[in-house]
This record gives structure tokens, C-alpha cells and sequence, in this order.
């Protein structure tokens, strides 16, 4: 028998990866220069984890999907005119700051207050998902906090598959080292998920369900609460591009044969 | 006065420590002879005793778990070991590998005692204060930090120190086994699954990655497409030379896009913006365009050649060493006679 799910997704919204970025120090510490005119995204591997969540509750009728965004209002309404496109949910808003460079700890603890305050949510069937790092800060910290902060005993990291059991139980996919999947079986909700990239393709826009979403987005945006982020000690002594530029040979008019044998020479030799 | 504890986990035979953990124990080591702190080591295992002789001179204080739950590699039970670990040793710095199985907890432990915690360090520095540098925005923006809150939490990326080696002679280590107050374990780890594939093409001990982009999938000079044989020739490539396989994100995505696809291709091959960012001395981009492979897949490649048809793709100038101009099918097939024979 489908069990109703009540599925959390947490997701940041992360400049267009095509964007050229440049750090600069302001007021708050370090920031993207421009940060607030360049094209922002939905995190991709959160994006992952709406779209496992969307296709999960699709499966089980009576699923509740949320997403919970941190970011200021008008990215956040910005990046919604096209992920609320791809598939069905309701937002919670947080206005907070933008950028990989606020504390992850602080993050964590605004996202656990917004899940908190969830009206009608059903802890004890609680699915949070996310992904397991983001392409900002990338550090893997604050899914994990988040459900620390929510007393959740049972987080899965670096997930690409989960398959629902007709009595509650789950098996999960994660990633390990060398190319592996651990297999895990859990109990059931609650749960903390931490996506890889999963198995889903992304789904094609489809206004009806942007239309359907944008009616109770706009609304949520409106009243969204400030989310003020503590830096915790955490202080940045330099911020800086990679300097190493290489010096790169191009070769146009070598044969297929030189080009072999140079480059099994090259694998051959030790660096 | 800082004090440091490494933390280390066991393999999956359970037999030994993991190499990232003994490259831990070499950063804990040095940043606790440049800070003039003390230095502790701690061990996830189902028996510590078992693994614990591979640090035995790394530190004058081993603290340890016991038991079979701590075998598996699960949130509950090592988020507990951890903390039992952490409390026990009383660090105000904890250095640990950032290994999948540390990469699930840490973060959850730091905050049970109160810590703060920093992932995917890639270098420690500072004389007095301690200063660690990581990436943002997948490897673009490098950064150094520091924190003035305590325990702080340091997990190392794996390729950034030497394994610690052990040192001769006899030591004065003080072995404690820490009693763990376990939850309630509702997950069990039932084993590991390898991708759909013919054969393990994932070598994160490699010295060379080899990446393939879209393009081995593209309509070649006859006007067809050439999937078998370009899974032939990657395949055959791979064998010879022990290489790992990294692959661009369009190559993967078609596989779900139901366009022609290398059929032992996963996620988990790709490198870039929501791939991996793999440690190798050397990487070949093979038919790859565009800034994911060569610019976030690459950060951490020592030397690298691509081959490209494209003249003028301004992602591998200046980021790779060598670009040649050429037609990758032509040229991987003679490499691969020649190393074949």
C-alpha cells in the first residue's frame, strides 16, 4: 500500500554555472562582484532532489512536497518563474542573504526554524531532502544540521536512488569511494537525504503546473521572514581566483600516428 | 593551547585504517608540531586494536571504539562514536579525513558538542592562529579562513598530505577504549552495488583520467554516429592504460534524454559542476567542449593534454598544456595499438 509522504526539499538558488565570477570583499565579508544582477539557478544538485522528491510524492497519492529557499526575495522570486515550472510544490521562503560564503551552521539554523514553523507537517513522516553539497559553498554541512537541529537520527549522503517499501522501509543508494554504491536499508521516515545527481532527468516546463504554483509562490515571497546570518567566528583572511594560467601548446598539423606516440610517451612517463 | 585530535575510520575489510584517514594523521601531525599542541588520535572500528598498530607512533594517546556496530559505515552509530571520541579527547582541533563515511556525520558532530566545523580543506597554515584554505563555487574561488570558536572541525580533502608512514623504534601510547551509548539503529548497511557496467571504470588510484565528452556521440565525418565503436576504442583504452574515466555532463545526461549513449557511463563518471573534482597526475579530455571538464573537473589535475576538433575552444587555452588539433577516434586507436603492443 502507497503511503502519503510528506517530503521537505531544501534548495539555494547559485549563479548560472556559464556565469564568469569575481570575488570582492564588501561591508558583510567577502560576495560575488555583481552577485545580485547575475543570473541565478536553483542549486543543482538541490534541483536533483526536488525532482527525486516531485517523482516520489508523484508515486504516493496524498504526498505533500515543500521547497524551502533561502535567498534574497527578488532572486528568489526570479529563479521561481522557472523551477516552479518543472514540478508541483508549495515554497517557504527565507530572505536571507545569497553567496557560498555566509556560515553554513547559520544557514542551517534559519532553513530548521522555516521547516519548523511548517503548518500541518508531520515530523514523524518527514523526508528533508537536498543536495548533499551545493555548488556555492559546497562544503556538505548544512542538510546535516538541519536534521540534527530536527532530531532526525537517520541522513544519507551523496544519494542517487531510494525505492519506497510497501511497509515504510526504504532502501538507499550512496555514493562511496571508488565508483560505489552502499546499499542501506532504513526503517522509515524521518529521514535526511542528501542527493547526488539521482536518476532523473530534468523535467520539461510545464505552465499549468507554473500557473498553479506562482498562485500561492507570490503570496509566500510576500511574507517571507528575514533570516539574519551569524558568521560564528568564522572569518576569511584571503579571497582570491586561482592564479594558474597555463601556458598551452596547440597542435594543428600533427598526424594521428605522432600525436599516439606522443602521448603514450607522455602517459608512460611519471610525473 | 590547542590540542588536536585526528579521528581515522577503518576500511571496509575492517583490517586496516583508509589512506585518507594516515593522511589525517600526517596534517594532525603537522599542525600540532607547528602549534606546539597536543595530539590525540581516534579510531572508528569494529576492533581499534586490530587497526590502531598503523598509528601506534603517530601520537601518545590512541582512543578508540569497540563493537560491531561501528563496522558499518551508517549515520547513527558513527555520529555516536564520534562524539563519544571527540568528548573523550577534549580537542579544541579535530582533524579528520573527508571521507564518505566522515562526510555523513562530521558536521552533525561538531554540532552536538557545541563545535563549528570547516569541510574540504585542501591545505592547514598559520604559526600561531590556524589557517585553512578551500574552494567555493565548485573550485573556482579559492579561500582561507579561520574561526576562533572551538572544537573546531578540519575535514581534508584525500590527496593533500602524505599517509602517514609510522616511524620505527618502540612508543609510549596510552590505549583507552571509549564507551559508546548507542541509539536505537534502525539502518542497516546490506553492501555496495558497482554501476551498471561492464566493468569498473571508476580508479580513483590512477595516475591518468581520461575524459570523454559529447562529442565521441556526434554525427562523425561520414554523417553517422559511431557509439559502438567510440565505447570500443574508451573501453580498450582504459584496459591498457589502467586509466580512471571521467565523462562531461552532456555525455551523461543523454543516456536520459534517450539519445545514443556510452552504455557504461554513469553520474558517477561525470567531472564538473555536479560531478567530481578527482585528484590525478595526469588527465586526457577527450571530445570535450565547454568549461565544465576542463575548468571545475580539472582543477586538481596535474598535466593535462586535450584532443579536440575544435581549433579555437577558448576553455582548454590556458587550462590545459597541450591541445591537439585532431580527430580523437584516429588517434585513440593508434594509441591503443600501441599500447597493446
Amino acid at each position: 500500500m502507497a503511503t502519503a509522504l510528506q517530503i521537505v526539499a531544501c534548495a539555494g538558488i547559485v549563479p548560472d554555472p556559464l556565469q564568469t565570477l569575481e570575488p570582492t570583499t564588501g561591508a558583510n565579508g567577502p560576495g560575488l562582484k555583481n552577485e545580485m544582477v547575475l543570473p541565478a539557478v536553483l542549486d543543482p544538485w538541490a534541483a536533483c532532489a526536488l525532482y527525486e522528491a516531485a517523482a516520489l510524492a508523484a508515486k504516493h497519492p496524498g504526498s505533500k512536497l515543500w521547497l524551502v529557499a533561502l535567498g534574497p526575495k527578488a532572486k528568489l522570486q526570479q529563479v521561481m518563474m522557472t523551477v516552479a515550472q518543472k514540478v508541483a510544490f508549495e515554497l517557504v521562503p527565507v530572505d536571507g542573504p545569497i553567496g557560498g560564503f555566509p556560515d553554513a551552521h547559520s544557514t542551517a539554523a534559519a532553513i530548521s526554524s522555516a521547516i519548523e514553523s511548517i503548518a500541518g507537517l508531520d515530523r514523524t513522516q518527514l523526508f528533508v531532502f537536498g543536495g548533499w553539497e551545493s555548488a556555492s559553498r559546497g562544503a556538505g554541512v548544512t542538510l546535516q544540521v538541519i536534521g540534527e537541529r530536527l532530531g532526525i537520527a537517520d541522513l544519507f549522503f551523496g544519494v542517487d536512488q531510494i525505492s519506497l517499501r510497501d511497509d515504510g522501509s526504504f532502501e538507499v543508494l550512496e555514493r562511496v569511494e571508488g565508483g560505489k554504491h552502499q546499499v542501506s536499508v532504513c526503517a522509515g521516515a524521518p529521514a535526511v537525504l542528501g542527493w547526488a545527481t539521482g536518476n532523473l532527468a530534468e523535467p520539461r516546463n510545464n505552465p499549468q503546473i507554473g500557473m498553479s504554483n506562482m498562485r500561492t509562490i507570490m503570496p509566500a515571497l510576500q511574507k517571507a521572514k528575514t533570516a539574519a546570518l551569524d558568521a560564528n567566528s568564522l572569518s576569511y583572511i584571503s579571497v582570491n581566483l586561482p592564479k594558474q594560467q597555463r601556458t598551452t601548446r596547440v597542435e594543428k598539423n600533427m598526424s594521428a600516428d605522432e600525436i599516439a606516440s606522443e602521448l603514450v610517451e607522455w602517459i608512460g612517463k611519471d610525473s | 593551547m590547542e590540542s588536536i585530535l585526528v579521528l581515522t575510520h577503518a576500511d571496509e575489510s575492517g583490517s586496516a585504517l583508509t589512506r585518507q584517514s594516515l593522511e589525517a594523521v600526517t596534517a594532525g601531525k603537522e599542525l600540532a608540531a607547528r602549534l606546539g599542541a597536543s595530539l590525540t588520535i581516534g579510531i572508528v572500528a569494529a576492533d581499534g586494536n586490530r587497526v590502531a598498530s598503523a598509528v601506534k607512533h603517530a601520537g601518545p594517546r590512541l582512543l578508540a571504539v569497540k563493537g560491531d556496530a561501528f563496522a558499518q559505515a551508517r549515520f547513527a552509530s558513527d555520529a555516536a562514536a564520534c562524539e563519544a571520541l571527540c568528548r573523550a579527547a577534549q580537542a579544541t582541533i579535530v582533524v579528520a579525513p573527508q571521507s564518505s563515511r566522515f562526510a555523513r556525520v562530521m558536521a552533525a558532530v561538531a554540532l552536538r558538542i557545541s563545535g563549528v566545523i570547516d569541510t574540504h580543506i585542501t591545505a592547514l597554515a598559520g604559526a600561531e592562529t590556524v589557517e585553512a584554505t578551500r574552494w567555493f563555487y565548485r573550485q573556482r574561488i579559492e579561500a582561507v579562513v579561520t574561526r576562533t570558536a572551538r572544537p573546531w572541525f578540519l575535514l581534508l580533502d584525500s590527496g593533500t598530505h602524505e599517509p602517514y608512514a609510522g616511524e620505527a623504534g618502540d612508543a609510549q601510547v596510552d590505549e583507552v577504549y571509549i564507551a559508546v551509548e548507542l541509539p536505537a539503529l534502525r539502518t542497516e548497511v546490506t553492501g555496495f552495488r558497482a554501476p551498471k557496467q561492464d566493468e569498473q571504470t571508476i580508479r580513483p588510484d590512477a595516475k591518468l583520467l581520461f575524459v570523454a565528452g559529447a562529442g565521441w556521440t556526434k554525427k562523425q565525418p561520414d554523417g553517422a554516429v559511431h557509439v559502438e565503436e567510440a565505447g570500443r576504442l574508451i573501453l580498450d583504452f582504459l584496459r591498457a592504460s589502467g586509466a580512471s574515466l571521467g565523462s562531461s555532463k552532456s555525455l551523461v545526461d543523454q543516456g536520459g534524454e534517450g539519445q545514443s549513449v556510452l552504455p557504461f557511463l554513469t553520474h558517477m563518471n561525470q567531472v564538473g559542476q555536479t560531478g567530481s573534482t578527482p585528484r590525478h597526475a595526469k588527465g586526457l579530455s577527450t571530445c570535450c567542449h565547454g568549461e565544465e571538464p576542463h575548468v571545475v573537473g580539472w582543477r586538481f589535475i596535474g598535466e593535462r593534454r586535450a584532443i579536440s576538433l575544435d581549433a579555437n575552444c577558448g576553455w582548454t587555452r590556458g587550462k590545459a598544456d597541450v591541445v591537439y588539433i585532431a580527430d580523437a577516434f584516429q588517434v585513440m586507436a593508434k594509441v591503443n595499438e600501441l599500447l597493446k603492443s
